[in-house]
């Protein structure tokens, strides 16, 4: 990533000089670099799969995605297919239908929509397009046919799920393409590469049939150019392990890997000396002491200002070191985390740990962050 | 040190050790959603009863290889291993669960070695067992169940701590195996079977209009193989199991049981807690015995009265000096570290206003992740810890 890339550029203020550059990426060869941002590293793609472990904050990640790749006059559909409801509670509106909503407006004039795709009415929307049985589906729903369809047979459902996006990825309307690109909040690592591959799915149920040529047809996109399924991880243990798998997983199955998208990083707010004395609890008690009374944090006479309980300088020092030293820690096994992604070499994001949590405000500052380091 | 039980001050506390201690406590089940520190818990739960002197056995559906490994999971066996390194008179196994091996042995020990090799080459029945989603959550209360049976027979444990899949939502744990036996054993599946008994596909002409045509819309969908591998399959397996849908009616009692415990594990996190919440309304609309919520990664300070603003403000002060200043960034940390408290407070007090009497453990979270006995004993120890 070029210095001075715009986005990250608050983050680099506070990253200490002599610290290994910690939001360091491998650059993809690109010739024609905007001034002051990068060109996308996905322009070819209109399909973009969002997956990570539970609790990295994929939804998160796929609503900004959408919003950075809508800045700028463009039509994004992000679509969510595990009837959670996370995209209304992200973009804070009410639950959305089977229909697709206009959900925020982007910088620049683009547009957000967002889809929350339900496996029973895309098999009826699918029965009346191909066969006009719409009301053939009432009676089948009343034999549990349509639940034993969209819910037992193995693999069908996810065709029906992938099946709904890539008709979003190829309408089009006067010879248009309708959206510039469909955003899927996917599910977890751990499935993704069974989830997208219908085709092996329905290799051994469906041979021929409607079944195998809706699969066939969705593969004609996913194992595309068309697609890149992006991992979203945590510089954890268990998310970091799981993103390997994944992109070992999608690999085997010959499914394009996007990009890696690193959320929650915390900001190494000590240099690398500092860090290193933290983490070994030797810190310069007395200096940081002195420090906290020329700030006006603690009293002269050795208190918390505006304390009500006795709380000593000592123990505001000892305490503040203690957060230094975990923090140290943290950071520190969050650079060997990071290390394991660069192996991985896959165009790499991050986004900062927000210790207020996400708003709709947030997602627009993720959004930004994304553009700025090239994914859109 | 503030306590990481302050993010939840006014709601009852869960006295881990109590319920661990409970020998009328049979069967500890860990839900809640992906991520939150499911398995862990469960591990730590497992081990801590074990320390006290209870026959424990962990039942675990997807843990993180250093984890599986601390508890000497080196390969999946289905089949509980000791795990070497408990104090005292108890003891711990654990088991990694494998799906497609105990639909296999569920298949296995309930048919005929002929019928048995006939349904486990059948394609439906292989989709069925290794990638229907809810296959998963029907295994881990079929392998619950056969360790439960193993328990009171052998005499081997007094208590199973079981960590349930990473589900879609953590409903679906619940939801899953009925489902699932109301489909394999319910009206729709009978019909589509009822050819294959009488005999063949000829049948099918002389049923009624209707059900032509929704044989024929199915095949349409899903292919007539495939109708015809279901209706094999249903066949020669209605006759042995004495009902999916039993079966899993028996899980569902046995979960409602007296003698099985809840505990809900959440991170302080909106998703996480909004499922909790979901989950709690659900044990108590279904008489399932909750024990309470294990609240894991709850940040802590030890200078609360500290705020995040005037540790800003104070950091940029003195950072406006000409040296360097460790103390700003310590002061930036404890800004940022508070207001991570104040958000999961936050959050933390919309789930116990509405659910004032479910009983609360906050854990504080960690730097490291667990990798070993120890580092499980830790989790253990702060979990049990009293405010």
């Amino acid at each position: 990533m070029p210095l001075g890339t715009p986005g990250l550029a608050d983050l680099r203020l506070d990253t200490p000089p002599g610290h290994p550059a910690p939001y360091a990426q491998p650059v993809p060869t690109t010739s024609d670099v905007a001034p002051g941002r990068r060109s996308p590293d996905w322009p070819a793609v209109r399909l973009h799969v969002v997956s990570g472990k539970g609790g990295t904050g994929k939804t998160t990640v796929a609503a900004a995605l959408a919003l950075a790749l809508a800045t700028g006059g463009r039509k994004v559909l992000v679509v969510e297919v595990e009837g959670r409801q996370g995209l209304a509670q992200i973009f804070d509106v009410p639950p959305l239908p089977y229909a697709e909503r206009r959900v925020a407006v982007a910088p620049g004039g683009g547009e957000v929509f967002a889809l929350a795709i339900d496996p029973e009415e895309a098999l009826v929307e699918y029965l009346e397009m191909f066969y006009n049985l719409r009301r053939a589906g009432t009676a089948l729903r009343k034999m549990g046919a349509i639940d034993f369809a969209t819910t037992v047979a193995p693999g069908v459902r996810d065709v029906l799920l992938t099946g709904k996006a890539k008709e979003a990825v190829r309408r089009k309307k006067d010879g248009v393409p309708v959206y510039d690109a469909v955003v899927m909040d996917a599910p977890p690592t751990g499935r993704i590469a069974r989830f997208l591959n219908v085709n092996t799915e329905v290799a051994g149920l469906a041979r021929t049939g409607p079944i195998r040529s809706q699969a066939d047809a969705v593969m004609e996109v996913i194992a595309s150019r068309l697609t890149a399924v992006h991992l979203v991880t945590l510089l954890e243990e268990m998310p970091v392990q799981e993103t390997a798998d994944g992109v070992a997983h999608l690999r085997e199955a010959g499914l394009p890997v996007g990009g890696i998208i690193v959320n929650q990083v915390r900001r190494p707010l000590l240099s690398a000396t500092a860090q290193a004395k933290a983490r070994k609890g030797k810190l310069d008690l007395a200096a940081i002491a002195a420090d906290l009374e020329a700030a006006g944090v603690v009293t002269p006479s050795g208190a918390l200002e505006g304390s009500h309980g006795m709380v000593l300088t000592a123990d505001v020092v000892a305490a503040l070191a203690a957060e230094g030293a975990d923090h140290a820690e943290r950071v520190a096994l969050e650079q060997r985390e990071r290390d394991d992604i660069q192996a991985l070499e896959r165009p790499t994001y991050e986004i900062p740990f927000l210790p207020d949590g996400v708003d709709v405000g947030a997602l627009y500052d993720i959004a930004e962050q994304l553009r700025g380091q090239g994914i859109a | 040190m503030t306590p990481p039980s302050g993010i939840a001050p006014r709601s009852p506390h869960l006295d881990i050790d109590a319920l661990l201690d409970d020998r009328s406590v049979k069967v500890i089940v860990c839900c809640g959603s992906g991520g939150v520190g499911k398995t862990t818990t469960a591990a730590a739960l497992g081990l801590r009863a074990a320390d006290r002197g209870r026959d424990v056995v962990v039942l675990t559906i997807d843990p993180a290889r250093r984890l599986a490994q601390s508890l000497g999971l080196t390969e999946l066996d289905n089949d509980p291993r000791p795990v070497a390194g408990v104090s005292g008179t108890g003891s711990l196994s654990a088991m990694m669960l494998d799906m497609k091996r105990t639909f296999d042995e569920f298949v296995e020990s309930n048919a005929d070695p002929e019928r048995a090799a006939a349904i486990l080459a059948n394609p439906f029945y292989l989709s069925l067992s290794s990638s229907f989603a809810g296959t998963q959550e029907y295994m881990a209360m079929e392998k619950l169940g056969q360790l439960r049976a193993r328990a009171a027979a052998e005499r081997t444990w007094d208590l199973i701590v079981v960590d349930t899949p990473p589900s879609r939502s953590a409903l679906d744990f619940l939801d899953a195996p009925r489902r699932l036996g109301s489909f394999l054993d319910g009206r729709f599946i009978r019909i589509l079977a009822a050819p294959a008994k009488a005999g063949g596909r000829a049948y099918l002409k002389v049923l009624s209009a209707g059900f032509g045509m929704f044989t024929s819309v199915l095949s349409k969908v899903i292919g007539g193989q495939v109708l015809v591998d279901v209706q094999t399959f249903v066949a020669s397996v209605d006759t042995l199991f004495g009902g999916f849908r039993q079966r899993a009616d028996d899980t569902f009692a046995m979960l409602q049981a007296a003698d099985t415990a809840f505990v809900v594990v959440a991170a302080p996190e909106r998703d996480a807690l909004r499922e909790a919440s979901y989950f709690v309304d659900r044990l108590e609309a279904d008489s399932m015995p909750l024990a309470g919520l294990v609240l894991n990664r709850v940040q802590t300070t030890s200078v609360p009265d500290l705020d995040a603003a005037t540790a800003t403000s104070a950091a940029t002060r003195l950072e406006g000096g000409s040296r360097t200043s460790v103390t700003a960034a310590l002061l930036r940390i404890h800004a940022d570290r508070v207001a991570t408290l104040d958000r999961q407070k936050r959050l933390a007090e919309r789930f116990t206003a509405a659910h004032r009497d479910v009983r609360v453990a906050a854990v504080p979270s960690l730097a490291g992740d667990v990798v070993d006995l120890d580092g499980l004993r830790e989790v253990g120890a702060s979990m049990a810890r009293h405010p």
